[in-house]
């Protein structure tokens, strides 16, 4: 009993000071993100407050969030628009990938992680974060200019690529030889085509198995549904995340609308302890002396992410203000570098200091992301003038 | 007129068009329904001056004041041979004794001689209304008849 009773005091001061840290980045105008993470620092190993008695439920509960968190994602999306965002922004996607991908993977070899660890930090600052990003272009009252669809598109091609890269990542993860990771990617790309094809083509019988009128039943069987089919990628080596994503996708209509609102305080209660967790497994002690790597990260992939929304809004005719909205909407980072980081530490098969660096760099990119879409316009608007005429720049607010 | 649609993946779809001084308009619907407004720019037309979020009332309200003195002008038109008849619109108020009512309960045609030939509601046009047509508040009736006719009518409408 005594047991209990100090894990339900952990737990509620957990939740509780996670709650005012998220009221604070609301206030501030930030992705609570970073300070979720903050929080797991202090309250983990070597951290303030070290908290021993809900490490079992938090492992499980963390687990639950990055499948909702996947399923969300995938609900997002109807197979119709995964497909012309993939049509539309390829090259785009491409592009993303070789110049945000690049400098994750350089450093992690400069640093001698070798081939796996590159992989997981390639992963790591190739990813925007399409929470933050959906809600900085809606905040900023940006849904109707015209480099926002470019933006999407991007996102939409990322989450695509998510689907092909975490299986691998998994299976290289689970340290099998290249022919087994040959065949990881084999069953996932089959998996992955098989579920678009029946999402485009047979979605509303899908959604009618989890379809209830009833708000608990139809609770009851989503969250069912999604864990028992994360369990079964998960033991095809699929991973667990994918799966859910895929029947994310699956669902549609009405069914995913209604699933969405249903589960999303779910989502924002599980992955918040995924974060937490993320925190909780790393010592702050090991951040100082991979903190110069992470600002040289930071630098380096902001202005690659500019460069990318830079030219895929040219493409599409967007004048130059509005490709410069279109890298900086780009920059922020957060949820899936986690996901992708948090993978890594638990499978064992890379440093600390992996965890550390991935922890310090979305950080940083969780703050400088909102910061870097409010204040492109003032920036470039200056610099604009000063060409033009000579002026001084104009001072820009972060308003 | 070419508006064009542009599904915003994950969010919803936005329809615009092209004004004639380079400006675009139009809206973006969300996936719960939601609608908001949106105006360009005129220095960036690919940035948004305005993204007005609107309730369905509103955008219906905002819809009627766009479209009803489009369609009033041109049965005006059509109606210039002959004279002494006119059209007008007239709105159903909020407080108006026919919120609820039936076009029959008004016996417009045989209290003014007035024929009321379509309502807009929500930016839509319900043509040639029958007698069991129940207006709301919010609604607007295009009417024709003699300027005496249409001036009872609009007595008959705000007070019974």
């Amino acid at each position: 009993m005594e047991h209990t009773a100090l894990a339900l005091i952990e737990l509620g001061a957990v939740f509780f000071v996670l709650g005012v840290l998220g009221r604070l980045a609301g206030k501030i105008g930030l992705s609570p993100i970073p300070l979720y993470l903050l929080g797991g620092l202090a309250f983990g190993q070597g951290g303030l407050i070290p908290l021993g008695d809900i490490g079992d439920f938090t492992h499980l509960a963390s687990e639950i969030g990055v499948v909702l968190l996947l399923l969300l994602l995938g609900l997002e999306y109807s197979a119709a628009e995964l497909f012309t965002g993939l049509k539309r922004s390829w090259m785009a996607g491409l592009l993303d990938i070789v110049l945000n991908a690049a400098p994750g993977a350089a450093v992690a070899l400069l640093l001698g992680w070798g081939p796996i660890g590159a992989i997981v930090m390639a992963g790591v600052t190739y990813i925007s974060s399409s929470g933050i990003i959906a809600k900085v272009l809606g905040d900023l009252g940006r849904l109707g200019n015209r480099e926002t669809p470019v933006v999407l598109s991007i996102l939409v091609f990322e989450d695509l690529a998510m689907a092909l890269y975490l299986p691998i990542l998994t299976a290289l993860l689970g340290g099998v030889s290249f022919l087994g990771g040959l065949e990881a990617v084999g069953i996932s790309l089959l998996v992955i085509t098989v579920v678009l094809v029946i999402a485009l083509k047979y979605g509303r019988y899908v959604s009618a198995i989890v379809d209830s009128d009833d708000r608990e039943v139809f609770l009851l069987k989503v969250l069912g549904a999604a864990l028992l089919v994360a369990g079964l990628a998960s033991a095809m080596q699929v991973s667990a995340a994918v799966g859910a994503f895929l029947l994310g996708i699956a669902i549609s209509g009405s069914t995913a609308h209604n699933a969405t609102r249903l589960l999303e305080p779910l989502r924002d209660l599980f992955a918040a302890v995924f974060f937490v967790v993320f925190g909780l497994n790393t010592n702050p002690a090991s951040i100082p002396p991979v903190l110069g790597w992470a600002v040289l990260l930071a630098v380096v992939t902001t202005l690659t992410k500019v460069a990318t929304g830079w030219w895929a809004a040219r493409r599409q005719g967007v004048g130059k203000l509005g490709r410069a909205r279109a890298g900086a909407a780009l920059v922020a980072r957060g949820e899936f570098s986690i996901v992708i980081a948090g993978l890594a530490v638990s499978a064992g098969a890379v440093v600390d200091e992996l965890a550390a660096l991935a922890t310090a760099y979305v950080l940083l990119m969780a703050i400088l992301g909102p910061i870097a879409a409010r204040v492109v316009e003032p920036l470039a608007k200056g610099l604009q003038r000063r060409r033009g005429h000579g002026h001084e720049p104009a001072t820009s607010s972060a308003g | 007129m070419n508006v064009e649609v542009t599904p915003l993946p994950g969010i919803g779809v936005r329809k615009d068009f092209a004004t004639r001084n380079g400006r675009r308009i139009g809206v973006v619907t969300h996936r719960d329904g939601q609608i908001e407004l949106i105006v360009s720019k005129s220095d960036d037309p690919d940035a948004c001056l305005a993204s007005l979020p609107l309730t369905a009332d509103e955008a219906g309200a905002l819809a009627n004041l766009l479209g009803a003195p489009q369609l009033v002008a041109q049965l005006t038109e059509e109606h210039r041979e002959v004279p002494g008849i006119n059209t007008k619109q007239l709105p159903i108020k909020a407080n108006s004794p026919f919120d609820g009512r039936t076009l029959g309960d008004t016996a417009m045609r045989t209290r003014t001689g007035v024929s009321v030939v379509a309502v807009m509601r929500a930016g839509q046009v319900h043509p040639s209304p029958t007698p069991d047509f129940t207006f709301t508040a919010g609604d607007v009736l295009v009417a024709v008849g003699t300027s005496e006719g249409l001036e009872g009518a609009l007595k008959i409408l705000k007070n019974g």
